[in-house]
């Protein structure tokens, strides 16, 4: 009996770890809807401005967050893209940190696929159009990942370059207040 | 009952056939390259360093034939020598219980022309390091070049940080003048190959290393990443192309300045697309709105004969279905499909071809 149960088990892990590793080398659809709805909230865009408005975000959830490998690659795309150039490594700077738990324009998946794609007043340009959706989802699902909201064994473990902080999938679990554009601003926080 | 010896020359002529059949798949293998003329084989020497290490590989390979074919010689000779035993016989344990000084003086004077034979290939092989770095380095091409997942970069340092520029996949050497690459890596350890020029260089990330040359002949040469590297590691070339100095220095002035500005309405429109898609989240063309620094340079890509790091050959047709799905050509790359209306990746192919 005891052997039929250690093999359950670790055919069990070991299934979850291929879905946990999955990478998809085919071209990902892009946005569902074909409504193109939300407008613009900043005039800044990387490269040459598009006119016109950005998709809405037609899911809840980032489909990467239980994928490490795309998780991963959103890290490597959070330099790439110079999100560090003013959020730092979710310490925040010029931009607002995103490893703590507050969060002027909500923390659900939705709501930062919608402040990436439409971009935010005071700085934070709008990159629908720029960075493809299917890359937008990864950059979702990685900076959920620096306030612990990921499952351990799926946020980065290491960094590609110097940090002194602990690793994303060593942090506490935060529950993020989201803030409406009414409440006031704490103290220290933008 | 197959004798013996039947087996063992039955066992070498097997080992000649797979060689044979692994030489004919290499050669398969470099036939399907996008340039399949480029030189890739370092037992044809085409510079001073890649001559050295084909001298030393014909040593060892002498010295090692020879030392085979005297070990099979001795054994086939003992084979014949040996009287057959039936199956019934007792086996013959008397050397367990008495020292056997002929066989033990056998041995000692194996032992010892093994360590001398031994010790003069590494003779060889320290001539040979010696000869590689007596390199004379006056006058020489400086690049630095840097490995990504699955490309490189090439920047051509001489002269003032102006006169430099940024290439990609693709470098030009001229004849007779010596080149130092400077190596780095951006991700993980890759290898840099160009066996017809020079032996393997690891690139470490967080440290440089320096790979020396020189081309004697004008010519394509093929290298290779030698190190795996990830999924497409087999997929990451670099072509050498050696040319005549004059020329060298002509497509080094045409490297230098910035892309060719578009005229006609079709290209031009391909400029505009790709400076506000996401192509330009990645890529530069010098004299664009397109500076990113984390895909091939794309100045002067129409000048070149491979894409995506010798996966392709540079055609317009090629280069539409590259960028229309990279990941069918080759899984696992960093470039995604970038989804454009027909018009649009048709533009952005005129603008790109015109790109000399």
């Amino acid at each position: 009996m005891k052997p039929l149960i250690v093999f359950v088990v670790a055919s069990a892990m070991l299934l979850a770890g291929c879905e946990r590793e999955a990478r998809r080398f085919d071209t990902p659809a892009n946005n569902q809807t074909a409504s193109e709805q939300a407008q613009r909230a900043s005039p800044l865009q990387p490269g040459a401005s598009q006119g016109g408005p950005v998709r809405d975000a037609f899911r809840d959830k980032s489909p990467y967050d239980g994928n490490a490998y795309a998780v991963n690659q959103g890290k490597q795309l959070f330099r790439w893209y110079n999100c560090n150039g003013c959020h730092s490594n979710g310490g925040g700077g010029i931009g607002p940190p995103l490893m703590d738990a507050q969060w002027k324009y909500g923390s659900e998946p939705a709501q930062i696929f919608q402040t990436i794609m439409q971009g935010r007043p005071e700085g934070m340009p709008s990159f629908g159009g720029h960075i493809p959706e299917d890359q937008v989802w990864q950059i979702v699902a990685y900076v959920r990942s620096m306030s612990g909201q990921l499952r351990k064994d799926v946020a980065p473990s290491r960094s590609d370059t110097i940090y002194a902080g602990p690793p994303e999938n060593a942090r506490m679990r935060l529950v993020p207040q989201p803030q409406t554009p009414d409440q006031p601003t704490p103290q220290g926080a933008r | 009952m197959v004798p013996p010896v039947f087996g063992l020359c039955l066992r070498l002529v097997l080992l000649a056939v797979l060689a044979l059949l692994l030489a004919s798949l290499s050669d398969y293998a470099l036939a399907a390259t996008p340039i399949p003329q480029a030189v890739h084989d370092a037992l044809d020497a085409m510079g001073p360093q890649a001559s050295h290490i084909a001298s030393l590989w014909n040593v060892f390979l002498a010295a090692c034939a020879a030392v085979f074919l005297a070990i099979l010689a001795v054994l086939l000779y003992v084979l014949w020598r040996t009287p057959r035993a039936d199956g019934g016989d007792v086996p013959d344990l008397s050397s367990l219980r008495e020292a056997e000084p002929g066989p033990q003086r056998h041995v000692t004077r194996a032992v010892v022309v093994s360590v001398l034979a031994l010790f003069a290939l590494v003779v060889a092989s320290v001539f040979t390091d010696r000869a590689l770095a007596r390199l004379s380095l006056a006058d020489a091409v400086n690049i630095e070049v840097t490995a990504h997942q699955w490309w490189w970069t090439a920047k051509y340092v001489n002269g003032g940080p102006s006169d430099s520029f940024t290439t990609a996949n693709e470098i030009h050497v001229p004849v007779g003048r010596p080149v130092v690459v400077n190596l780095h890596a951006d991700d993980v350890i890759h290898s840099l190959w160009v066996p017809s020029l020079a032996g393997k260089k690891d690139l470490i990330p967080g440290r440089s290393t320096v790979m020396q040359f020189r081309a004697d002949h004008p010519g394509i040469y093929r290298g290779q990443c030698a190190e795996f590297c990830g999924y497409q590691h087999a997929l990451m070339g670099l072509l050498v192309i050696a040319e005549p100095p004059a020329q060298f220095e002509t497509w080094v002035q045409g490297q230098r300045q910035s892309a060719t500005e578009p005229t006609d309405a079709k290209a031009l429109r391909g400029k505009a697309v790709f400076e506000s898609s996401s192509c330009a989240m990645c890529h530069a063309i010098q004299g664009s709105l397109a500076s990113a620094q984390h895909a091939p340079d794309l100045t002067h890509v129409a000048s070149r004969q491979t894409l995506a790091a010798g996966t392709l050959p540079n055609t317009p047709q090629d280069l539409s279905a590259w960028i229309s799905n990279p990941q069918l050509h080759k899984p696992g790359t960093n470039m995604p499909a970038t989804p454009l209306s027909k018009d649009d990746l048709e533009a952005i192919v005129a603008y790109l071809g015109g790109l000399k």
